[in-house]
């Protein structure tokens, strides 16, 4: 015990006498939080419209007026030329075009149903579902006004339309900040975890000071628990201070309890440590350590849930997500925060982990070589 | 110095390869408890190799090796305990200060905080460091910091020490300075097992072994060497064994 001591004595001075720390853990964050949680916003505005309106009529006036009062659309052109409407969208000053084609109004009036052509930019897919899902609600809203305009004599039609009217469970206001910045931080509880762990014990490798310690009686466990413990104090640190961040900027809902939060995270921080002390077992220097922790990393990341739920993904994704600590974390720390879930009902994912925790500790130390 | 002492370490038939390249070819000698034991050798000869096997560092190929009465192969923990280590790699923390690097490394050998004051005190005295036991190590420079890594190595006060390359780099009056120091571990009982090729250093060692790619040409006093290969000094012991 007195040995983990004198150890966790040096680690600490050793990481607070590095300069670049200090910034490490508290700027990096912030800038992370404030800048990935606008920039990775699945929410859209200004979405580049060109209209091609070949009608002119008051009919394709109120439709297209739908689309200019909408805070999601931002009409920079209108033209009666559709091949001119096409070269904007191919030049990428588009995002889509409305073609309202000739006769729209009389064939709409007369055979109560016409035409209407969108054209999306298709590149990046996620954008144009979006595109056409806020169409579809404008031109729904159009059909609406128009049949209760011109056939309002047939009240009955009116009432047998239907009317959805969705209610959003643990973000009522779907407020994509409160989704993403939970994600985030979990990003960065992982992120800062895992390298600062296994960069410090490859450079002690590099400077040569492990061999010094090898030929000492310190035992393995010892060694590794007194690279493991800072770090961990660290990460849990970070997740505190993000979430003031959070509750700062943000007005983080925290329905569920802190305190349960913070037990998750213990285990799930042991995790994330234990796989960055074992990648760096089996690195020798820095740079071939921030190749492997790299691609750990990203496919963590992304797998995580981060951007797209996890249920969504294929049957093989799900089972390789098993492996995956920041799955477990990106459900659970928006479950507790958003959704106030308890013990019970993450404890699927709590032992998942402990287990996980055990395993690759145990893992870690085994392959720290003394002896070579 | 030689005949009836105690053998602290015992080497018969060492071996090591890595893969074809045979780095330790049938190594056989023993090291007298007390004694200064040079391990010489050209760049590559293999004696970092054997010495990382003494140290529990490295597995060897086979042989029968015994350090300190513990075997090589199954109590490297137990033969830890009992030796230091200096190595060609500097040793030294160098983001912590002089006070600090003595202290942790005290209390990796489980040193009360009592005794690892008083002791910590005297150190700095005797190497006249106590003006700048709170100067972090990269700041001083390389003489005072290998004589500071060799009070580390021997803090403990280990049975044997092993000095890989010690005085690489050095000015000649520091060095002059560090054999003395390695004179004065001897005197409180430390065996030490010192590799070098400075021939001048292998003058003060009780006793010399030469290797020459991966085997043992040579082992006697200096003098000996001297004698049984007419040469003046042993530099010219060194070329003659190292040509043939």
């Amino acid at each position: 015990m007195r040995i983990l001591l004198t150890l966790l004595v040096k680690e600490f001075k050793q990481i607070f006498r590095n300069k670049v720390m200090i910034p490490i853990i508290f700027v990096v964050p912030v800038v992370q939080m404030i800048l990935l949680t606008y920039a990775a916003s699945l929410e859209m505005k200004g979405i580049k419209m060109v209209v091609v309106d070949q009608d002119l009529s008051q009919a394709s006036r109120l439709l297209v007026s739908g689309f200019s009062a909408s805070p999601f659309f931002e009409i920079v052109h209108s033209t009666t030329s559709y091949p001119e409407a096409e070269s904007r969208l191919t030049g990428d000053r588009a995002d889509v075009i409305l073609h309202i084609e000739h006769q729209f109004e009389k064939r709409l009036y007369a055979e109560q149903e016409t035409d209407l052509q969108l054209v999306v930019n298709a590149i990046n897919t996620t954008e144009a579902g979006l595109i056409n899902a806020y169409c579809t609600q404008i031109v729904g809203e159009f059909n609406t006004q128009i049949r209760s305009e011109w056939f309002s004599l047939d009240a009955s039609l009116r009432m047998s339309s239907l009317d959805l009217k969705p209610s959003f469970w643990y973000n009522p206001l779907l407020d994509y900040k409160i989704y993403m910045f939970s994600g985030i931080l979990v990003i960065l509880v992982t992120l800062i975890g895992m390298l600062l762990t296994a960069l410090n014990l490859v450079r002690e490798k590099e400077m040569g000071t492990t061999e010094q310690i090898n030929v000492t009686p310190i035992r393995k466990y010892q060694f590794i628990m007194a690279k493991l413990i800072p770090f961990w104090v660290i990460a849990l640190f970070e997740l505190a201070f993000g979430l003031l961040v959070g509750r700062l900027l943000y007005d983080l809902p925290m329905v569920g309890s802190l305190g349960l939060l913070f037990l998750f995270a213990c285990v799930y921080i042991v995790v994330v440590l234990g796989i960055g002390l074992f990648l760096s077992t089996i690195s020798n220097t820095q740079q071939q350590l921030m190749f492997v922790a790299f691609f750990f990393m990203i496919t963590f990341i992304l797998m995580s849930g981060v951007f797209t739920p996890t249920d969504s993904m294929p049957q093989w994704a799900q089972k390789i997500n098993l492996l995956n600590p920041a799955a477990y974390f990106m459900r659970v720390i928006r479950m507790i925060l958003l959704k106030g879930s308890e013990f019970r009902d993450i404890s699927r994912e709590f032992f998942s982990l402990l287990v996980y925790a055990v395993l690759i500790l145990i893992l870690a130390v085994t392959n720290y070589r003394k002896t070579t | 110095m030689t005949g009836t002492l105690e053998h602290i370490i015992e080497v018969r038939d060492m071996v090591k390869k890595f893969g074809s390249f045979v780095a330790n070819d049938r190594l056989t000698f023993h090291v007298e408890k007390g004694e200064i034991f040079g391990f010489l050798g050209a760049n590559g000869a293999g004696k970092t190799t054997a010495m990382r096997i003494l140290c529990g560092l490295s597995y060897p190929s086979s042989g029968e090796i015994m350090v300190a009465g513990h075997n090589v192969y199954h109590e490297r923990e137990k033969i830890k305990r009992k030796i230091g280590y200096m190595s060609q790699k500097f040793s030294l923390y160098d983001d912590l200060t002089v006070s600090e690097n003595i202290r942790l490394y005290a209390g990796i050998y489980g040193l009360g905080r009592k005794e690892i004051n008083t002791r910590e005190a005297q150190l700095l005295e005797r190497l006249g460091l106590t003006h700048i036991k709170n100067r972090l190590i990269r700041e001083i420079p390389l003489g005072w910091k290998q004589k500071l890594a060799f009070s580390v190595a021997i803090f403990h006060k280990p049975a044997i020490v092993f000095l890989d390359e010690p005085t690489g780099g050095v000015d000649p009056i520091t060095r002059r300075q560090f054999w003395e120091m390695i004179h004065d571990a001897t005197l409180e009982g430390i065996t030490v097992f010192v590799t070098t090729h400075y021939m001048d250093e292998a003058e003060y060692c009780d006793r010399v072994s030469i290797m020459v790619e991966g085997r043992i040409e040579a082992l006697d006093t200096p003098a000996g060497l001297k004698q049984s290969y007419e040469s003046r000094n042993m530099n010219e012991v060194f070329l003659k064994l190292a040509r043939t």
